[in-house]
Formats: structure tokens, C-alpha cells, sequence
């Protein structure tokens, strides 16, 4: 089913230059294309800094629609490692039996409804719920906090497209504000309480620094983890024998993730401000100018991926950048990569086929490049086995 | 069945025993501090970064271009680095020894 193909936007670009250009909001952008590339990009960050205007290592920008930083992303080494060495023993609970045991009950739910119902959409019904519950776990909060979440849906921080929403965005920084000052009336074990007992630095975090952790954690999971799991489902429907595959052979679940991960790619690229006048790509770039780490280019660089636009699930050396690179990749990781392994275990114990009915597709103006990132709505039947 | 050390930063040595999977894996199973492997083992997130005692380099084998190219970005790499997710447990390293990176 052509719905379900994810084409490699940047092939045509990346192999006779290198770099993509992009303008944003008047800020523009070059963008690396290879693997080799994008890598040494982001593990120099000297040159190439997080540490920017909140908001303008992102693209698009949001710059207009936010001033709190985002941390620890948006704060460079050596600082970057003190938050991130508080943040990364809370981060990594997912992977403690417990912790995967509730997130099995969660999915398996969410599962079980869609198996109930005649015809679901996959982005509304199925991956925003799974995200949304999934959340109270990652942040320790009651199950019925995600109701809101829900209720919110899936572009409570962008218009639909590219669009920033300042409105939408408000919502949310008003909502963690409040969520902060209940944590400080009456603490708890939650991790916005856990953060306000922090230091960092000797120093206890500010509001508006646990606001930034707490945004990122927000922000930086929503429209991804939606995405992943949403772009599984379709490559289902498209690949009837995969899910039988899996079941006959659960111990690929592992592999099979990573390799959904670099052909999804679900965040196409991140940001960086150059420091110094330098290259890239044999290409000049100037101080104070913007170039960005195309993840989703580098996840189908044939020189690195063979057989790149197919998906592969038993790829055994598959050095995606799907979650980033070096200091900054992604600290929600382990989460959603949990997320993604038990869905897929429980898809292929409880489902016996995945039809899409209708799809529209959320594609990604980018410059010279349009990418489809995954699916605005894909309405769909699922069969129990 | 290969015997295998592992010694934490925290200088912690765990020695443990398999037949088949990876090194990563055999550090995972057994808890060893340090050793997270949490891409399952396609030598993706540099998460199970290890030093080879230098008298056992011979017996673990050299890395791939891709792993080269993975540990050439990891600060505290050295000429013993490896990714034990690339090394599969055999007899061929019985008695090895890995210092987990920290």
C-alpha cells in the first residue's frame, strides 16, 4: 500500500552535496544530510551549540513562542552533564521489572479497546492514549492525570502542519506552572517534586528550571512516540506476515525496534548555533548561524545502511541515530524505546492483522524537502487473533 | 562455556559464565554496573563501552569499521575500547577481562 511507504526525502541532496538549506522563520538553515556528518556535528559542540536562545536550537524555531530552556537540552557541556547525571537514574527506570509490568497493563488496555472496536483511528485512539498513559509512569503521577493529556491531543504545541501556536504552547506552561506549585505545597514521590528537592552544582533548581526539565519531557515525547507507534501500525498493514514473524520469533523485538526507529526516524532533525565561522561539508557557515543534524537523513545513508529504504527487522549492526547523538541523545529513550518493544509483544499475541482504511498523512515542509514524518489521522481494523 | 570478568568503576569484579549471546548481554543478565546496552545490542547507543586488558586484545579481536567509528566520538576511548554488544560470548574468550567504561 503506497500510504504506508516512508520515501527518503533527502537521497537526491545527500549524495551529490551533502547539505539541504532550509529557511525558518527568516533564521535559516543548512542541514547536514550524511551519517559521517551529522555525527561529528553533534558530538562537537564546541562549534555547535545547544546553548542558544531558548527555543532557537529547534526547527522550526520557538523562539517566538517560548523563553524557558529546555534542560539539559538546550544547555551545552559542561553544565549539560551535571543535569543530566541528576536526571539519567530517573530516566532509566523502565528498564526495572515493575516499571515494565505497569506499562504492559497500560498497553495491553489500550489493546484490548481498539480490539473491541469495530474501527479506530490509530493516531487518536491507539498511540496518543498509549503515550499519554505511558507518561504517568515516566513522571510517577496519578493514572487519571492523563485524561487531560488525552483530552489536549496530539498538537497541544503546534497548529496543525508547522505552525507554532503560542495559545496552544500557554497551555501547557501553565499547566506544568500549576502542577509545580501543588508539588511544592504538598510533595510527593513525582518527579516534579523529586526535582525541586535537587541540587545541582550544590544549588537547589529553581521553578523555572524544573519547568524546563518538564517541558522537555513533555514536549520531547508527544508527537514522537505518537509517530512511532503510529508508523508501526501502518507498515502492519502493508506487511501482512510481519506480525506472524514476530510471534514465531519474539526474541527479534529488540532488533525490529531499532530498525522501526531509524526507518521512522520520528523526529527528522534537531538543531545547532554555530559558535565560529567554520564548514560543513565542504560548505561555509558562519558565526551565529544555524545548521541542523538531519537524523532522518542519516538513518538512510547507503553508505553506512545497506539496503537503507528497506525495513529490515532483523538488522543486527544498525548504527541509527533515530534517537540522536553523542551528550545530547535523547534522555526519553529508554521510555520510549519500552514502549515501542511491549506494544510490539503484545501486537503480536493479541492481533491477528492491521488494516488500513484511510490515511492522511502529516508531511513536513522543509526548504527544498518535503517529508512525510507520519500520519495526522490513519483510520484502520484490527483483528483479534 | 567461557568465563568472563568484568570489573565496574565503582572497582566492583563480577565474574559470570555463558555459552552463546553477547557480551552485552552477559553484562546485562548479571546486572554489571555501567553496562546498559539499551539499543539490544545493534551498536547504536554506545552504552556498553568496555576496555580489553591489553593481554587479551588477541583472543577478543579487533572492532569493525562501525564500531571504529562509533567509539572514535566517545570522550574516554582508547586503543582497548570495544562495544560488547560486537563481541560474542565463545570459548575463544574464556578468562577475558573488560573494564567497564564510566
Amino acid at each position: 500500500m503506497a500510504k504506508c511507504k516512508f520515501a527518503d526525502a533527502f537521497k537526491e541532496e545527500r549524495e551529490k552535496s551533502g547539505i539541504g538549506k532550509m529557511d525558518d522563520q527568516g533564521d535559516p538553515v543548512v542541514m547536514l544530510l550524511n551519517h559521517k556528518d551529522v555525527r561529528k556535528a553533534a558530538h562537537n559542540y564546541k562549534a555547535f551549540s545547544s546553548e542558544a536562545v531558548p527555543g532557537r536550537i529547534v526547527v522550526p524555531s520557538e523562539v517566538n513562542i517560548r523563553t524557558t530552556r529546555q534542560i539539559p537540552f538546550e544547555v551545552d557541556p559542561p553544565m549539560h552533564k551535571e543535569y543530566r547525571s541528576l536526571l539519567e537514574a530517573w530516566f532509566k527506570r523502565p528498564l526495572q521489572d515493575t516499571y515494565k509490568e505497569k506499562l504492559t497493563t497500560i498497553i495491553g488496555t489500550v489493546l484490548d479497546d481498539v480490539l473491541s472496536k469495530d474501527k479506530v483511528d490509530v493516531v487518536s485512539d491507539l498511540a496518543l492514549v498509549i503515550q499519554s498513559r505511558a507518561l504517568t509512569l515516566l513522571l510517577n503521577v496519578p493514572f487519571d492525570k492523563s485524561v487531560k493529556w488525552i483530552s489536549w491531543g496530539t498538537h497541544v504545541f503546534r497548529s496543525e502542519g508547522e505552525a507554532l501556536d503560542g495559545d496552544k504552547a500557554a497551555i501547557l506552561y501553565n499547566y506544568i506552572d500549576e502542577e509545580i506549585d501543588n508539588a511544592i505545597a504538598n510533595p510527593t514521590d513525582n518527579l516534579y517534586s523529586t526535582l525541586l528537592a535537587a541540587e545541582v552544582n550544590g544549588k537547589k533548581l529553581t521553578k523555572e528550571e524544573v519547568k524546563g526539565v518538564l517541558i522537555l519531557t513533555f514536549a520531547g515525547g508527544r508527537d514522537t512516540v505518537i509517530n512511532a507507534l503510529t508508523n508501526m501500525m501502518s507498515y502492519f498493514s502493508a506487511n501482512k506476515k510481519a506480525l506472524d514473524y514476530i510471534r514465531s520469533k519474539p526474541e527479534i523485538i529488540k532488533t525490529a525496534v531499532e530498525e522501526f526507529i531509524r526507518y521512522f526516524s520520528p523526529l527528522t532533525h534537531m538543531g545547532r548555533v554555530v559558535t565560529e565561522d567554520t564548514t560543513v561539508c565542504e560548505h561555509a557557515v558562519k558565526a551565529d548561524s544555524r545548521i541542523s543534524l538531519c537524523w532522518a537523513s542519516a538513518n538512510r545513508d547507503e553508505k553506512v545502511f545497506e539496503n537503507p529504504d528497506e525495513v529490515i527487522l532483523e538488522r543486527k549492526v544498525n548504527p541509527h541515530v533515530g534517537f540522536g547523538f553523542s551528550h545530547h541523545n535523547c534522555l526519553g529513550a529508554t521510555h520510549a524505546r519500552q514502549i515501542m518493544r511491549i506494544t510490539l509483544k503484545l501486537l503480536a499475541e493479541k492481533v491477528s492483522d492491521i488494516t488500513v482504511l484511510e490515511a492522511e498523512e502529516n508531511i513536513e515542509n522543509l526548504g527544498e524537502f518535503t517529508r512525510k514524518v507520519g500520519y495526522n489521522s490513519l483510520k484502520a481494523t484490527f483483528k483479534k487473533r | 562455556m567461557a568465563k568472563i570478568t568484568f570489573i565496574t568503576s565503582s572497582n566492583e569484579k563480577i565474574t559470570v559464565a555463558a555459552t552463546e549471546g553477547s557480551v552485552m548481554e552477559l553484562a546485562v543478565n548479571n546486572n554489571v554496573q555501567g553496562i546498559d546496552g539499551d539499543c539490544g545490542g545493534v551498536c547504536s547507543c554506545a552504552t556498553c563501552h568496555v576496555f580489553v586488558a591489553p593481554e587479551d586484545v588477541d583472543k577478543v579481536g579487533v572492532a569493525s569499521e562501525i564500531e571504529t567509528d562509533m567509539l572514535e566520538l566517545a570522550d574516554d576511548a582508547n586503543e582497548y575500547s570495544r562495544l560488547c554488544c560486537q563481541i560474542p560470548v565463545t570459548d575463544a574468550i574464556d578468562n577475558v577481562v573488560f573494564t567497564v567504561a564510566k
